[in-house]
C-alpha cells in the first residue's frame, strides 16, 4: 500500500527522523483548532496518493486567519489526477537553505535495496540530477556506508552527522516495515545546518500485510476492493464504460490494451483469479452491476485451471437473478469452452470466436 | 550457468534419463493434489510428496509421502521440487528444500512477501540452485516434462522457446504458436512478482545456446525493468535468432497494481513504453495483440532465411 504524506511522517516520527511540527485534519473545524496550536505562518498540504500536488495548487501558504478560512476549503475540494483529498496537513513553515533527495527502494531486477541520494532534491525523481546510487542487499545500511554516501553528497559537520543518522533510521524503517520505497524529497538543510524531512513517500509490500497489523490503519480500500479481496479476485476501477473480466492478470491487461486500441474505454480490470468458483464470479458480477458507469461487459477467458463452464454458470445465475441486465460480449477458450458456449447460447451473452471480434462488437454495441 | 536441460532431462545413459524425479511439497492440499495428478497424467515422474504429519501415507495409492523434504530426497534421489504451500509458509518450505539439496525449485504460490523471496534467493545462490517463481505457472518441455500448473492443451513439442511473466498469456500465446505450427522446445514462467528467482535474462541465458532453437518469444508486462535488461543483453551479445516480444499493460493507469504484485508502473519505472522502445532498439518486434505473435515470428524467420 502507498501511504499518504502524513502517514509516512507518522512512521518517520516513530523512527526518530526529524520533522517540522504538523497536524492532519479532515474538516475545517478540526483545522481551525490545529491552526491555533501550530500558530502562523504554516503551509496547507492536500493529502492525496499521487504526486504533482504543488503544481495543482494543493500546497498553500497561510499567514493569518483570513487566508486560512479562504484556502482550507479550496484545497480540501481539489481533485488531483482524479484523487480527492483524504486529509489536509498543516505544517509549520521552514527557513530552508538547500533541498536534498534521499530514498531507499527495492531494485527488482537486481533483487536488492538501493539507496538513491542527491544534493539536488525537491524535484521528481526522474529529474533529480547527480544521483548517488548504492546497492545495499536486504536493506540494512551500516554506519560506514551511510558515511560514504554523506561524503559523496559533499555534506560536512553537523549536516553530515544528521544525514548518516537519518539514512540509517530510514533503512531500519524500510526493513522493518518491508517497504518497496521509502523516500524523503526534499530532505531540507535548515539555516543552522540541521536536516528535516519535508515530504515523505512510503510504499509497502501488500503481500507482507499479514505481518504488519500496525500498518492496517493506513489501508485504504473501497467497498468494492474489499469485497473482491474477500472473494479472491482482483479488481482495479477505471473510468470508462466497458467492464473487462477475464482470468489471469496478464490476459486481462492484454484485453484492456486491445479494447483501448479499438477506441473502447475500460470501466474496470477484473481478474477472477486461478481459484475462481461460480460463487466468486457471481460476486464479481454483482460488484460490476453496482458500478453505475458500466454499459457493457467484455469477457475474455482462457480456461486452464479455471473451467470456463464455472464462469458460464455464474453468468447464467446472474441473469436469472436479474443481477446483470447489461449486454455481455464474450470469448471463451480452453477447458470446457465448447460446453460453456453451449450453456450460454440461449442467454443474453454474445459469443465470439476471437477476442478481436468480441471487442469490436462491444465497442459498437456500447456506442448505440 | 545452470544447464536447465540437464536438470529437466538428465544425462543420456543415466537410469533416470528423460524421466527425472520430481517432489511435490504440499501434495495433500487441494491445489497441490489437483496439480500433482495433472502432472502425473502429463507424464512427469512424481516420485515423492511432502506434507508434515502425513509421512508414511501414499498419494493416489502410489506416490510415497514424507514428513520432510530431506526424507523425500534421501528416499527418491530427486533434486527437483515444486512447492504448493500457502504464501506465508513458502519461506520455510523453500529453505527446507534448498537445504535438503534441491537444485531446481519451482515456486507456485502467489502473494509471497518480497523479503521472503529475497531470503530464499540468497540461500539458493549459496546452494547453487535455481528458483523459478514465485507466482509462476512453472516450467515445461512439452511432451516430456511439466513442472507447474499449466493446462496441457496449448503446448506441443517444437523449437521455439517461450518466456513469460504471465500464466494465462503463456497459454494464450503458446496456443497461437501451436496453431501456427510453431511447437515449443521449452516454456519458462518467470512469474508476476516484483522479484523473480529466474529473471527474463536468466531464463534467456538458460535457453540461448539450444542448438536447434529456431526462435524466441518473450511475454512481458508492465512493472520493473526485466524486459529492458533482457533487450540490452540481447543487443550486447548479438543474439540473432528470430525473436518476438509481447508486452501487456499499455493501457494500465500508473501507480496501480494490475492484479500481479509486480505489475505496477512507478513514475516511468516499469512503463510499457520503456519496454517497447528497448525491444525496438534490439530489433525485436513487439506484437500489439497475442494473436499477432506467430505472424511476427514467421516474418522474422523469413528475414533470417
Amino acid at each position: 500500500m502507498q501511504l499518504l504524506e502524513f502517514q509516512a511522517k507518522e512512521l518517520f516520527r516513530i523512527y526518530g527522523i526529524n520533522l517540522l511540527p504538523s497536524i492532519a485534519s479532515t474538516t475545517i473545524e478540526e483545522g481551525r483548532k490545529h491552526a491555533k496550536e501550530l500558530g502562523y505562518p504554516f503551509v496547507i498540504k492536500i493529502q492525496v496518493p499521487v504526486g504533482g500536488r504543488g503544481k495543482a495548487g494543493g500546497i498553500q501558504k497561510c499567514q493569518n486567519d483570513d487566508e486560512f478560512e479562504l484556502k482550507y476549503p479550496q484545497v480540501l475540494d481539489l481533485v488531483i489526477k482524479g484523487e480527492k483529498a483524504r486529509a489536509i496537513l498543516l505544517e509549520k513553515m521552514a527557513d530552508i537553505k538547500k533541498e536534498l533527495y534521499l530514498s531507499l527502494f527495492l531494485n527488482r531486477s537486481k533483487r536488492c535495496y538501493t539507496i538513491i541520494a542527491s544534493p539536488e532534491g525537491g524535484v521528481e525523481i526522474e529529474s533529480v540530477k547527480n544521483q548517488i546510487i548504492r546497492e545495499v542487499g536486504l536493506g540494512e545500511v551500516s554506519e560506514q556506508v551511510a558515511r560514504e554516501v554523506a561524503k559523496e553528497m559533499k555534506l560536512e559537520g553537523k549536516t553530515a552527522d544528521e544525514f548518516v543518522d537519518i539514512l540509517k533510521k530510514l533503512a531500519k524503517l524500510t526493513v522493518e516495515k518491508e517497504a518497496e520505497l521509502a523516500e524523503i524529497n526534499p530532505l531540507a538543510i535548515m539555516q543552522d545546518g540541521s536536516l528535516i524531512a519535508l515530504d515523505g513517500k512510503f510504499v509497502t509490500d501488500d503481500n507482507s500485510n499479514f505481518r504488519h497489523d500496525e500498518l492496517q490503519k493506513y489501508q485504504e480500500k473501497t467497498e468494492i476492493e474489499e469485497r473482491a479481496e474477500k472473494s479472491g479476485f482482483s479488481i482495479v476501477e477505471l473510468d470508462g464504460d466497458i467492464a473487462v473480466v477475464g482470468n489471469g492478470a496478464g490476459l486481462v491487461m492484454s484485453t484492456l490494451d486491445m479494447l483501448s486500441d479499438n477506441g473502447g474505454k475500460p470501466a474496470c480490470f477484473l481478474d477472477v483469479g486461478g481459484g475462481a468458483t461460480t460463487e466468486s464470479v457471481y460476486e464479481a458480477l454483482t460488484l460490476i452491476s453496482k458500478m453505475t458507469r458500466v454499459r457493457g461487459i467484455l469477457v475474455n477467458l482462457y480456461g486452464g485451471i479455471v473451467k470456463t463452464t464455472v464462469v458460464a454458470e455464474a453468468f447464467l445465475k446472474a441473469y436469472e437473478d436479474n443481477v446483470i441486465d447489461l449486454p455481455v460480449f464474450a470469448r471463451l477458450k480452453g477447458t470446457e469452452a465448447e460446453k460453456a458456449k453451449e450453456m450460454l447460447k440461449e442467454s443474453r451473452t454474445k459469443i465470439f470466436d476471437s477476442i478481436e471480434d468480441a471487442i469490436n462488437a462491444a465497442v459498437m454495441g456500447i456506442k448505440k | 550457468m545452470t544447464d536447465i536441460f540437464k536438470l529437466l532431462r538428465g544425462n543420456p545413459g543415466d537410469s533416470d534419463y528423460k524421466k527425472k524425479g520430481v517432489i511435490v511439497q504440499g501434495i495433500t492440499g487441494a491445489y497441490g493434489s489437483l496439480h500433482a495428478k495433472s502432472m502425473i497424467t502429463y507424464g512427469t515422474n512424481i516420485v515423492a510428496g511432502v506434507t508434515p504429519g502425513k509421512g508414511g501415507q501414499k498419494f493416489e495409492d502410489k506416490v510415497p509421502i514424507y514428513n520432510t523434504v530431506k526424507e523425500a530426497v534421501n528416499a527418491s534421489g530427486a533434486n527437483i521440487s515444486i512447492v504448493f504451500v500457502p504464501a506465508k509458509f513458502f519461506l520455510g518450505a523453500a529453505k527446507e528444500a534448498l537445504e535438503a539439496g534441491i537444485k531446481l525449485l519451482v515456486a507456485i504460490p502467489e502473494h509471497v512477501p518480497i523479503r521472503d523471496t529475497m531470503q530464499v534467493l540468497d540461500l539458493a545462490n549459496k546452494m547453487d540452485a535455481v528458483v523459478i517463481g514465485p507466482n509462476t505457472p512453472g516450467i515445461m518441455i512439452p511432451d516430456l516434462i511439466k513442472i507447474g500448473i499449466m493446462p496441457p492443451m496449448p503446448f506441443t513439442a517444437g523449437k521455439i522457446a517461450v518466456l513469460s511473466k504471465s500464466g494465462t498469456l503463456l497459454y494464450e500465446i503458446s496456443d497461437a504458436l501451436t496453431n501456427a505450427g510453431f511447437g515449443q522446445s521449452i516454456t519458462i514462467g518467470i512469474g508476476g512478482d516484483p522479484v523473480n528467482g529466474t529473471r527474463l535474462i536468466d531464463a534467456f541465458n538458460m535457453i540461448k545456446d539450444i542448438s536447434d532453437l529456431e526462435g524466441l518469444v518473450v511475454v512481458g508486462e508492465i512493472g520493473g525493468d526485466s524486459e529492458e535488461m533482457l533487450a540490452q543483453h540481447i543487443i550486447n551479445i548479438g543474439f540473432k535468432k528470430p525473436t518476438v516480444a509481447y508486452i501487456a499493460g499499455r493501457a494500465a493507469p500508473k501507480e496501480k497494481r494490475m492484479g500481479h504484485a509486480g505489475a505496477i508502473v512507478m513514475g516511468t519505472y516499469g512503463s510499457a513504453e520503456s519496454k517497447v522502445s528497448m525491444f525496438n532498439k534490439a530489433n525485436i518486434p513487439v506484437a500489439k495483440r497475442p494473436s499477432q505473435v506467430p505472424v511476427l515470428l514467421a516474418g522474422k524467420m523469413q528475414q533470417s532465411d
